[in-house]
């Protein structure tokens, strides 16, 4: 059984040699273009006048596109216009795409790119997220959840406590940067070689930038040197520019970012504003609450409208809120338009809620985790505040779990001599859930397709709408279908995810790629199964109910007695008797939708869970923190395979820490992002892993719901355990005070952050 | 001619722009692109490749950045990338660990970890550290446990001492390699399985062999229009005199970036890192003389038994393979008000020796550095030898880096304090050094005579910080704001007293040591209880 096993992801051996092959790797053409872009020097103004006379001369370069030069305006903006794939007069953010040159190299159109005079009327930048909620500057109406009601059950609350919390943003840093490779074709199209999640997405666009239908355009991905949701919208503009351009010049185009553009370039996740009036009786429980949550969305709404609904979505993370009132509003800024990344909102509105757990435990004296524990989701406190029903739910046994085995009570009363006895460097605890729902929120995406081929000699070749980025989806999907065709996982292969194979498809987003195509992959190994199955039924004796497929071999009773065959015996006989042999697989969620007009429905398939508990060690001298160990309890459900599993979680709690901790993003006041590159924007390194990692999956927890394999999406959730970790940070603080006390601290907890709550903290002593 | 061994194969290289990178010579030109490109600035270690060359008898294999090389300093070395080390149809140990523990997800960094890895397990302490990954008994063995979870991390059933050693030694070697996608347990474990099964490289046959084959290129001289690389001082400065524009190449880590970053074209450039002189490191009147050429990475074995302290701030220095071509020289001249460097040699005194054709001159370190990335050296002058004063023995020294990581970050502050302070705790003498407080690094000498004549105290320490403002006006920068700089440079002094007067037994977060031990020790404990229960 190959479904369940910790296979190796399946180009592991491609990956450890140099084989495996991203876009860049490509071998080059003769005469292949190189592409680099013009970008704004201010963050907001009207172009004056932009000069390329000097770009156009420059060695190598072949041709130059500004937006005047475009046969018919070109927006490439996901869901709602506003993303013009080059500034026609307004500039709106910093580093925003001016004109592009194709040129013989990439250095030599990067150079090229320096030599343009570019004349601004330049305006003040809106940088603001408070400034916009007060002017209602908005990329995208507000929307507002809400049940019961709040206002009254905060005006009767024994005790009522209301802060505010800013959340940075956050850079994805995939270590390929964005890169689509043009071909032209000689009916008119393109073939496309992208780094890309959405490769559909890009089609579309790119057909339309070129004036042809989509099947003109076919865009293949076979890997992602990382996503992260970074390439769900943002691949797009180097795919249409590398597009034009191999149609003008009849050329292989290749368009490449280097890093500093690429920052400066694509949107990033967006930063939060949140607020919150939460009102609570004397145990902790929560009575009612009013969340405000405001995203930074950039200049224009990319995603943002889903993003912000689902921060909103997470508002309440894993607690049962009575009375309660969600608002989430979307902040226009002269800033990069943000976007897709992994949690996509939901950890804003987690670490919000969050936040006001420990404001209210801070504020009673008592232990976090007993706020928590006492305000889940349980049975007759069981409806979110969109009116979707939790019905199961493992958190209440993660958590208790996760307390016995990472011994948190005993640890605490541990640090607690050790804060006593060690004046500067403090330590904290915490222990925190996820609750991550499930389903893209726009409910038409939850479809995905598959098609199956079976070739003569039994092995089969897989290709589905999902994209490869380092999940190990491609593995995941392999050991579906091997578990459904009864199959040696080494016959099935997974080839590049194509547009022309399997059409129409949904991004690689929303942590659906298993569940969604690994449904679709199972549904053409059944196909071609049954197929089988009926054809040695109807022709070969096979007694009915009797065909079984394990083991890689088919067996079945015939009057004759047991029979057997191996897959390539069998497939041979199969052609021969013209049985077809591929077959197409669909899969669409069922059971959900969302009413946006009311606010209520079932937006979520069900619920990923997860908890973590993480120990942290500052130095109250500098503010600077250390992980000293973490332990993870996360429900997959029934694994596909642990060690993907393992790894996913791993790595989305090192983002999530990353996120919360010395990932900073730093802006000027002219708009200007001065973190451009990796030697002023630090992701983590390996030093910063906990020094004991221990993660599990929960044990025996199928999904209820009928996935595949019942199996639980993982790609996003494990991300915002990581609020573990900023949740012991404060912890650690606020040993600097005698009493109990809440300690306002912003994300990311940087050590200037650290340090000033601190400060702060000892000032008031 | 530029020559030197890809692999087996000799390279010739004749018309080579100088500042062509190797990664770039790799990819385009050659075809080869295992290696992958990430950053073009050596922060990301997704281009790390391998260059060998002769040492001490023997080879070693240094982790390079490939953006940040240029070709011509492969000259007499072999270069080996990842598509090298699979001999065959053999994966090499370090490939086969990151397959069976899962270490790689996009596969992007993966090229890079695998190369410093590789070259980890060929360093000159790697017996001593293979030692250590085989006391793991699940790394010795040949079946490879996949769990269901990962009880106690990559370092499950180490010895604890062992455990914290080789922790350090391998963030050592793969701190300059990020990976966005893993969290680096598994990479961390293939690393540990990997050395405890990897075998030599080359037997010693192979080694000699390949050794003289590199003596033998590099005796003959490369000559490039444009890469220009003396062995001798006097040709070094006759050049310098000659080119007076063409700049200075030691490590490249910081003049790369001029190509990679600022497209600049550097058409002539003068390599320094093989002449001789140039690379002399001893101990000469009590002083410690370091030529301009040497790289951080000798510095730090230098250092790492004979002056703790220093070698502390070195492993914060950029990462190994930015180690192991950056220069103590490269680090003065390019003046940056952020070099770690300059706050020690400020603390401690030094004498910077410059060359302009066959004259020499000493400059104090203290007026070495002129203004923003300007320092005292003419046309035609480059930097010979810095002549350190070591600690003296009874004065504290201490240096303390403070940056928004831990691993390959640039200083939001860095301060070398040296004190000597007599029998009755009275402060005879400070010598302070700041880097990131100002536009150049800075000793400060307010916070020098405040301290000096008075009992060093937590008194003497509150009347010094008190100078800082007055002295200093660092900048708001995406590190940080000028207000944290001035508390934590204030702070950095403060924990200097509380671990002179031993008030304190720990003090630092960066290398939080005794509470490893601690935690590990408690971890070691409850899984052995969890597995009897």
């Amino acid at each position: 059984m190959s479904a369940g096993n910790s296979e190796p992801h399946d180009a592991a051996r491609e990956h450890v040699t140099g084989r495996a092959v991203y876009v860049d790797d490509r071998l080059a053409t003769q005469g292949e273009l190189h592409v680099a872009i013009g970008l704004s020097s201010i963050a907001c103004g009207e172009l004056r006048s932009l000069d390329l006379d000097a770009v156009r001369a420059a060695p190598g370069v072949v041709d130059v596109l500004c937006a005047d030069d475009l046969p018919h305006a070109i927006d490439i903006g996901p869901v709602f216009p506003g993303d013009p794939l080059l500034v026609d007069r307004h500039v709106v953010h910093f580093g925003q795409a001016l004109f592009a040159v194709a040129a013989s190299s990439h250095a030599a159109a990067r150079r090229a790119v320096q030599l343009a005079k570019v004349d601004y009327k330049e305006s003040t930048p809106k940088l603001d997220i408070a400034e916009a909620i007060d002017e209602e500057n908005f990329v995208r109406p507000p929307h507002r959840m809400a049940r019961g009601d709040a206002d009254a059950a905060l005006a009767s609350a024994p005790h009522r406590l209301s802060g505010e919390m800013s959340i940075g943003g956050q850079e994805h840093f995939y270590l390929e940067g964005q890169v689509t490779r043009a071909e032209p074709l000689e009916d008119g199209g393109v073939m496309l070689h992208s780094s890309n999640q959405n490769p559909t997405e890009t089609q579309h666009l790119v057909a339309e930038a070129l004036g042809v239908p989509m099947h003109l355009v076919h865009v293949e991905v076979r890997r992602m040197g990382g996503g992260f949701g970074g390439k769900e919208t943002q691949a797009t503009a180097p795919a249409v520019l590398a597009a034009l351009f191999a149609r003008r010049h009849s050329k292989v185009v290749s368009c490449r970012y280097s890093r500093r553009d690429d920052l400066l370039l694509t949107g990033k996740r967006h930063p939060f504003l949140a607020r919150y009036d939460v009102g609570f009786d004397d145990d902790g429980r929560i009575l009612g609450i009013r969340h405000l949550l405001a995203g930074q969305c950039g200049h224009s709404p990319d995603l943002s409208d889903a993003i912000v609904d689902r921060a909103m979505f997470h508002a309440d993370n894993a607690y049962y809120l009575p009375d309660v009132v969600i608002d989430g509003l979307r902040c226009r800024s002269n800033t990069v338009s943000n976007t897709a990344f992994r949690g996509f909102g939901g950890p804003q509105g987690m670490l919000a809620m969050e936040t006001v757990i420990d404001a209210v435990a801070a504020h009673l004296g008592k232990d976090p985790l007993d706020i928590r524990q006492l305000n889940l989701y349980g049975p007759g406190r069981d409806v979110t505040p969109y009116y979707q029903q939790v019905t199961t739910s493992s958190v209440p046994v993660l958590l208790d779990t996760l307390a016995r085995t990472a011994q948190y009570r005993e640890r605490r009363d541990a640090i607690r001599r050790a804060n006593a006895a060690n004046p500067i460097v403090k330590r904290g605890i915490a222990l925190t859930p996820v609750k991550f729902g499930i389903s893209f929120t726009v409910s038409h995406l939850n479809q995905a397709g598959a098609l199956l081929h079976l070739y003569s000699d039994g092995s089969v070749l897989l290709n589905h709408g999902g994209t490869e980025m380092g999940q190990g989806l491609y593995q995941k999907v392999r050991q579906i279908v091997a578990l459904e065709l009864g199959m040696a996982v080494e016959r099935v292969a997974v080839s590049a995810t194509r547009t022309d194979k399997v059409p129409n498809t949904s991004p690689t987003a929303a942590s659906s790629g298993s569940d969604l195509n690994g449904m679709a992959a199972l549904h053409a190994a059944r196909e071609i199964r049954l197929r089988l199955t009926e054809w040695l039924q109807s022709t070969q004796d096979a007694e009915t109910g009797s065909v079984e497929f394990v083991d890689d071999t088919v067996s079945y009773l015939s009057p004759a007695g047991p029979q057997t065959m191996h897959w390539p015996e069998l497939a041979r006989a199969a052609y021969l008797a013209r049985v077809p042999l591929s077959a197409t697989g669909f899969y669409a969620t069922p059971d959900i939708g969302y009413d946006r007009a009311t606010a209520r429905g079932r937006p979520f398939y069900y619920y990923a869970c997860g908890a973590a508990v993480a120990e942290v060690a500052i130095d109250t001298l500098t503010g600077e923190t250390r992980v000293l160990r973490t332990d993870i309890l996360h429900d997959v459900g029934r694994s596909i395979n642990p060690a993907l599993d393992l790894g996913q979680i791993e790595g989305g709690y090192m983002q999530g820490l990353g996120w919360l901790t010395h990932e900073e993003l730093v802006w000027d006041d002219t708009g200007r992002l001065l973190t451009d590159g990796p030697a002023t924007y630090k992701i983590p390194a390996i030093g910063n892993m906990p020094i004991d990692f221990r993660v599990s999956l929960l044990a025996d927890s199928p999904n209820d719901e009928a996935t595949v394999f019942h199996s639980k999406a993982v790609g996003e959730p494990p991300l915002m355990l990581a609020i573990s970790a900023f949740a012991a940070i404060r912890d650690a603080i606020s040993s600097l005070a005698d009493t109990p006390v809440f300690v306002k601290l912003d994300a990311p907890a940087t050590p200037e952050r650290v340090l000033l709550a601190c400060d702060e903290l000892r000032a008031r002593a | 001619m530029i020559r030197f061994l890809l692999d087996a194969e000799e390279i010739t290289l004749g018309d080579t722009p100088a500042d062509l990178t190797v990664l770039d010579w790799l990819r385009t030109h050659r075809g080869r692109p295992g290696t992958k490109e990430g950053c073009g600035s050596g922060d990301c270690g997704a281009c790390t490749v391998v260059v060998v060359s002769p040492h001490e008898g023997g080879l070693r294999y240094d982790s390079v950045n490939a953006c940040i090389a240029f070709v011509g300093s492969l000259h007499g070395k072999q270069l080996l990338t990842v598509e090298s080390l699979a001999r065959d149809g053999r994966l090499h140990a370090v490939q086969q660990a990151m397959l069976d523990e899962h270490g790689s997800q996009c596969g992007f960094c993966t090229p890079g970890f695998v190369m410093s890895m590789f070259s980890l397990c060929e360093a000159s302490d790697a017996p001593v550290v293979k030692h250590m990954a085989e006391s793991n008994r699940e790394a010795k063995s040949d079946t490879v446990s996949r769990p269901l979870s990962s009880p106690g991390g990559w370092l499950h059933r180490l010895e604890t001492d062992d455990a914290l050693a080789l922790s350090h030694r391998i963030d050592r070697a793969l701190g300059g390699n990020l990976c966005r996608c893993t969290g680096y347990r598994p990479i961390k474990r293939a690393a540990a399985v990997a050395l405890a099964r990897s075998t030599p490289w080359l037997d010693d046959t192979a080694s000699l062999a390949l050794s003289s084959r590199l003596q033998q290129l590099s005796a003959e001289p490369s000559c490039s229009s444009g890469f220009l690389q003396p062995t001798t001082v006097d040709e070094l400065a006759r050049l310098r005199m000659e080119h007076a524009n063409a700049p200075l190449l030691a490590g490249g880590t910081d003049l790369a970036l001029e190509v990679t970053q600022r497209l600049r074209r550097l058409p002539t450039v003068i390599s320094i890192t093989e002449v001789p002189e140039l690379q002399d490191l001893k101990v000469c009147d009590d002083r410690l003389y370091i030529g301009a050429a040497v790289s951080l990475s000798r510095l730090y074995a230098w250092c790492h038994t004979r002056v703790p302290e220093i070698a502390r701030l070195l492993l914060r220095y950029g990462s190994d393979p930015i180690r192991n071509v950056a220069t103590v020289g490269g680090n003065l001249g390019s003046a940056s008000p952020i070099g770690d460097w300059p706050p020690v040699l400020l603390a401690l005194g030094a004498t910077v020796v410059l060359q302009r054709g066959d004259h020499t001159r000493d400059v104090d370190i203290d007026d070495f550095f002129k203004g923003y990335r300007q320092t005292a050296l003419q046309s035609g002058e480059f930097i010979r030898e810095i002549r350190m004063n070591l600690p003296s023995e009874h004065a504290v020294f201490a240096v303390h880096k403070v940056s928004k990581r831990v691993d390959d970050d640039i200083s939001t502050v860095c301060a070398a304090f040296h004190l000597d302070i007599d029998s009755a705790g009275v402060t005879q003498r400070a010598r302070i050094g700041f880097g990131g407080m100002a536009a150049t690094p800075v000793r400060a000498p307010g916070m020098e005579s405040s301290l000096q004549g008075v009992p060093f105290d937590a008194a003497a320490v509150a009347a010094a910080i008190k100078t800082l403002p007055e002295e200093f006006a660092p900048i708001d920068d995406a590190r940080a704001s000028a207000r944290y700089r001035l508390t934590v440079a204030g702070n950095l002094l403060r924990r200097v007293q509380l671990e002179y007067a031993g008030d304190v037994a720990l003090t630092r977060a960066g290398d939080l040591e005794p509470d490893f031990v601690d935690s590990l020790t408690r971890s070691m404990d409850e899984s052995l209880a969890e597995r009897q229960s």
